[in-house]
């Protein structure tokens, strides 16, 4: 039996660092401290055994060897016009280094998870930057928290206890008694059962609310109708009181900003909000990441292509236009001939018409299990589960950088290796 | 009787749970569904019944469920296969499709809900 | 692998060569007497040779650079190149991608450059980016300045546990030296409050930025460290600031260097050189910082020469860059490590015809020219905040010639004539004072001088060589050449490799990560981590055991030792 201790989460975006796992005979036996999402993954369940591949979308899936199905994966890459190698988040960034360095090589689109995520939240940073912090500034500091289209206690059920509204720290601590909790959201969901106030809002009309609220904040009381987005005159003036008179107020956003009709001017105008509540007092916002390594992935992009996502190297130097170059509009568009999907699962959360599509070219899949896309594969290649049976790097939905540890042996090879043998073979496939 | 609903999609904790197995039935319970308040559901039939879900972008079939946290003519998909199904594909030159406020009609149905596996046939 | 470059005109203002013809031999990545009739070689032809460049304080890498990238993709988009055989694509002008940050300083014939500014907490993401990071030597400064742990230990002037504090926060970070932000401010910006001045107390910590500047040197010069205290004053960024950093420099006096070099390195003084109460009567007192670093022994300073254009502002001075953003209607972004410190990234345009901007590019200049001696001030553009790294050609020319400054005078706001001393200052610097400038002053500040800037026997064969010829060539008139000749380096050779040849990159070798290990005594160490352990319990959001850089993010490390125990002889 074997107790590692300080272990890293591989699920969501708060990457908790405190797991304790305990092993026999390379099996994980106990997660201790981990949530339901993380423990669900942590444990593992069947996998697929070996790399397959099969004639065409309807026949049935044949067992081959590593080499037979990288080589067939490199084959159909290299004779791709306009490939796409989508996913990303479940891995680490030594994976995320490999893939951009094939995408170069191939003249390839790199797209991932944040796409169908918080890709929008980087086109609002784009207009307006990010006045943010690290998750311990909200721990040690907040005493106001607001959870807007957000909803923790389902996707990130450590996050309130860990750092938000229960966390105690130096300036904090009472805990969840000394603070005030907001939720706006347009269902009364379990995390705003827990709230001090909810305003429930009408769906699509956060940029109103949002609107709303700054014009209050900015004097312009006058202008406010008396209910905006569903939401009475009188909560929103409250609520712009609380949030100016609070010392330290931690906004937190997920995808009832990012997906809902305005899209990324919602995260757009609520910067706007934040860094206009930074003239009364202290204000920050971030983003409620999903996947423990999609900031990973924004973040290794960022610094070797000057982009964080939707990549297009087909003209040998990086290019990238969402609602051009992110996968489902090339996939929607028709325009990509082949793919690969890795460490993401594009059959599962891509809307029908992209997914048709992905069932209309050559896919290569690159994941541990058998998922949606598998359904839609022609060449599968399994590999070890980054963050349980591989180390490397991951950064939290803040932006800090952790080494995830390896828990129990790998039995499949991993992503890196499989990644840097589709490369090499490529760059054989044309005369490199 | 056919309810006019707005629909949007996200993430539960049962969805995420079983988000690395989704050849198994525990997923398909947890995503297979469609969320109505109390007084929605009572209008349809009881949780439980096979609903189809139908909006300008397709039609799937999935399970009834209560949830009195949705406001009257909110319905909600949990994220995954059957939800998508439905999605507006429209990325609106942003790159980000329409995964919630979907104009959507729900009526009680005989039909089953479609394995994952068949629903992802249908797109060959 | 051995190299000899014949017939330079060698400037290695170290050991005293000014112009001479002189061979340099080399032999596996370092300087030697002489080498075998084997040698490969270079004829200079006469050509300028200096010690390959070294960078003391620009921004390279990590958290800030990064995000300075992502919120600035029309940044991104004004510098690309696509890949070739051998280098990978290049984006960004101020912001550039990793590849384009080594080639670039490479294609200039620098060699060695330092990020100035890590918190601990965020040091792996810097040393990701260092790592990928083709070409040239690098370390990173860490910030201590508003730490939690160092305001408790100077609070309870316990310069035994602040040393071990350092030692233990270099270590964790693998950084080289101590980088001090607006000291104290940082903590007072958790609550969107700043310090003043140097007195003013921190609340809750019951320290004043004095204080911290002060300890910090001490325990500095125990711990021998190779750098000094790399300081970025308080109030910073507000017009009248001259007096703070007059104040701050004065601090020096209180502390004796343990090594040949400063106390005190006082950074991008172009932006804490500032006159006047508001900006309606701004002006430079560049003069003044110049005549007290004339009249003192312990201070080095650099320029952060403003460059007109685009560039982007990014500091753990958090307070200052709100202040930016609202100033200038820009983006901001904002992000403040728990325990440790603040940051801000904002864009910005510097404008020939606003009146602060005409000034600000004067201060750097008149700093250069008005100290006597070059190894106080060095060249720098505090990339990116004056501007991008790549304009260190432009500042060179403009220090060689008065008629490129007169020229440039003509065209900006009136300002510059009234309230600054530039239009007046005549000195023209030359091949010597610029090699200082640009080499043996950051080696020497950095305490590197052993194997850096410098061409002597056992220096690190990086060497550049320029398309000049120093006795054929007047620099005050030709300042044009002398700008294109250092922007396209003839040769740049790194550890004995060439890897540019007339200002294309011809190979790609990985650079090493320098770090400073210092030993402290067990038993300081020990119980300074019983309050790292308890500040880890109650108020870290990561614990302990995942906070420290691990060996796999330095792959090519080179350990400087230090410490209060005398390092062994290894």
């Amino acid at each position: 039996m074997a107790v590692i201790t300080d272990a890293l989460c591989p699920f969501c975006g708060c990457v908790c660092d405190d797991l304790t796992i305990v092993t026999e005979n390379n099996k994980i036996t106990e997660v201790k401290h981990a949530c339901k999402l993380g423990a669900a993954k942590i444990m593992g369940h069947h996998r697929i055994k070996a790399p397959m591949m099969r004639k065409d979308k309807h026949s049935e899936f044949k067992e081959v060897s590593y080499e037979e199905a990288i080589n067939e994966a490199a084959r159909i890459l290299s004779n791709s016009k306009r490939p796409l190698l989508y996913g990303w988040a479940s891995a680490v960034c030594e994976v995320h280094k490999k893939g951009i360095l094939l995408a170069e090589e191939l003249g390839a689109i790199i797209d991932n998870t944040a796409t169908v995520c918080h890709a929008p939240s980087t086109l609002a940073v784009h207009e307006k930057g990010l006045p943010s912090a690290t998750l311990g500034q909200i721990k040690n500091r907040a005493d106001v928290i607001v959870f807007w289209g957000s909803n923790p206690v389902h996707a990130h059920p450590r996050h309130m206890g860990r750092y938000s509204v229960f966390a105690k720290g130096l300036f904090s601590e009472k805990g969840r008694k000394g603070r005030k909790v907001i939720v706006l959201d347009v269902r009364k969901t379990e995390t705003a059962n827990m709230a001090d106030e909810f305003v429930q809002l009408e769906q699509g009309s956060d940029y109103l609310v949002v609107s709303a609220l700054r014009a209050i904040l900015s004097g312009h009381a006058d202008v406010v109708p008396e209910s905006v987005g569903g939401v009475s005159k009188d909560a929103l003036l409250k609520l712009v009181d609380t949030l100016k008179t609070g010392k330290f107020v931690g906004i937190f956003f997920g995808m009832g900003l990012t997906q809902s009709k305005s899209r990324y001017k919602n995260i757009d105008n609520a910067i706007s909000l934040v860094t206009e509540l930074n003239a009364f007092t202290k204000c920050v916002i971030t983003p409620m990441r999903g996947h423990y390594n999609v900031t990973g992935f924004g973040n290794v992009c960022a610094w070797e292509t000057g982009f964080a996502t939707a990549v297009d190297f087909s003209r040998g130097a990086p290019y990238y236009n969402p609602g051009e170059t992110a996968a489902n509009d090339v996939l929607i568009r028709k325009e990509t001939d082949a793919a690969m999907i890795i460490a993401g699962d594009a059959g599962a959360h891509f809307p029908a018409d992209s997914v048709r599509h992905l069932a209309r070219i050559p896919i290569i899949q690159i994941d541990p299990y058998w998922n949606a896309t598998t359904e839609v594969a022609n060449v599968v290649i399994p590999v070890a589960i980054c963050g349980v049976e591989v180390e490397g790097t991951a950064y939290r939905m803040d932006g800090v950088s952790l080494r995830m540890r390896k828990m129990i042996e790998p039995t499949h090879p991993p992503d890196t290796e499989i990644l840097e043998k589709i490369t090499e073979r490529v760059k054989v496939l044309r005369g490199e | 009787m056919t309810l006019k609903v707005t629909l949007i999609t996200g993430r539960t904790i049962n969805q995420g749970a079983t988000i690395e197995n989704k050849t198994s039935s525990d997923y398909m319970e947890a995503t297979a569904c469609c969320e109505l308040n109390s007084k929605d559901v009572a209008l349809l039939g009881k949780p439980g019944a096979n609903v189809r879900v139908k909006t300008k972008h397709g039609e799937v079939v999935v399970k009834l469920k209560e949830n009195n946290g949705n406001p009257d003519g909110l319905a909600f998909i949990p994220m995954g296969p059957w939800a998508n199904a439905v999605v507006d594909p429209d990325t609106k030159g942003c790159g980000m499709p329409g995964f919630k406020g979907i104009p959507a009609e729900i009526e009680v149905t005989n039909d089953k809900i479609l394995l994952m596996k068949e629903l992802i046939a249908r797109y060959k | 692998m051995e190299l000899l470059i014949k017939n330079g005109s060698v400037y290695d203002p170290s050991n005293g060569i000014k112009g001479d013809k002189t061979d340099i031999s080399i032999k596996d990545g370092k300087i030697v007497e002489k080498v075998s009739s084997n040698a490969s070689v270079i004829d200079a032809g006469g050509r300028l040779v200096m010690p390959g460049g070294v960078d003391a304080h620009s921004h390279i890498a990590g958290a800030k650079v990064n995000m300075g990238r992502i919120m600035r993709p029309e940044d991104t988009r004004a510098g690309i190149k696509p890949r070739t055989k051998i280098t990978r694509p290049c984006t960004g002008y101020t912001v550039p991608n990793v590849y384009a940050m080594g080639y670039r300083y490479a294609q200039m014939g620098y060699t060695t450059v330092f990020e100035a500014a890590q918190a601990i907490m965020k040091a792996r993401h810097t040393h990701e980016e260092l790592e990928e990071i083709p070409i040239i030597d690098k370390g990173a400064l860490t910030l201590f300045g508003s730490n939690w742990p160092t305001m408790d230990f100077v609070r309870e002037k316990n310069m035994d546990k602040l040393a071990a504090y350092v030692a233990w926060g270099l270590l964790a970070s693998r950084g080289f030296g101590i980088k001090c932000v607006n000291p104290g401010g940082g903590e007072m910006w958790g609550f969107g409050k700043n310090v003043t001045g140097l007195d003013d107390v921190v609340p809750n910590f019951d320290v004043t930025p004095k204080d911290i500047i002060v300890s910090l040197m001490k325990v500095n010069e125990m711990l021998g460290l190779p750098h000094s205290v790399h300081l970025h004053c308080n109030n910073l960024g507000k017009p009248g600031n001259y007096k703070t950093t007059l104040a701050s420099m004065e601090l020096a006096k209180q502390v004796k260097p343990s090594k040949d070099r400063q106390v005190l390195h006082v950074t991008h003084v172009t932006f804490n050189c500032w006159g006047g109460t508001n900006w309606g009567d701004f002006e430079s007192k560049a003069d003044e910082i110049a005549n007290y670093l004339n009249n003192s022994e312990n201070i080095t300073t650099d320029m952060g020469q403003l460059i007109f254009g685009s560039a982007t502002t990014m500091t753990a001075d958090g307070p200052v860059q709100y202040a930016n953003a609202k100033l200038l209607h820009a983006k901001w972004a904002n992000g403040d490590v728990e325990l440790e410190d603040a940051s801000g990234v904002v864009p910005i345009f510097y404008a020939k015809q606003v009146s602060i901007h005409a000034i600000m590019w004067a201060m750097g200049l008149e700093l250069a020219l008005l100290t006597k001696d070059p190894y106080k001030v060095l060249l720098t553009t505090d990339h990116p905040n004056g501007g991008p790294f790549v304009n260190y050609p432009e500042v060179i020319a403009l220090l060689m010639s008065n008629k490129k400054r007169q020229e440039e005078i003509k065209t900006l706001h009136e300002a510059v004539h009234k309230r600054t001393k530039i239009p007046g200052i005549e000195r023209e610097l030359d091949f010597n004072d610029i090699a200082i400038m640009t080499r043996a002053g950051h080696a020497k500040v950095l305490g590197l001088l052993d194997t850096k800037g410098h061409l002597g026997v056992g220096a690190d064969a990086d060497i550049a060589i320029y398309d000049i010829k120093p006795d054929q060539i007047d620099p005050s008139v030709e300042h044009a050449k002398i700008k294109s000749a250092f922007q396209s380096a003839a040769y740049t050779i790194k550890g004995g490799e060439v890897v540019v040849k007339d200002g294309q990159i011809t190979a790609t070798p990985m650079g090493r990560t320098y770090w400073v290990d210092a030993s402290v005594p067990d038993e300081h160490t020990e119980i300074m981590m019983k309050d790292i352990r308890m500040k880890f319990k109650n108020y870290y959001s990561i614990n302990l055991a995942n906070y420290m850089v691990q060996d796999e993010y330095l792959t090519h490390p080179k350990v400087v030792r230090a410490g209060v125990i005398p390092a062994e002889v290894s």
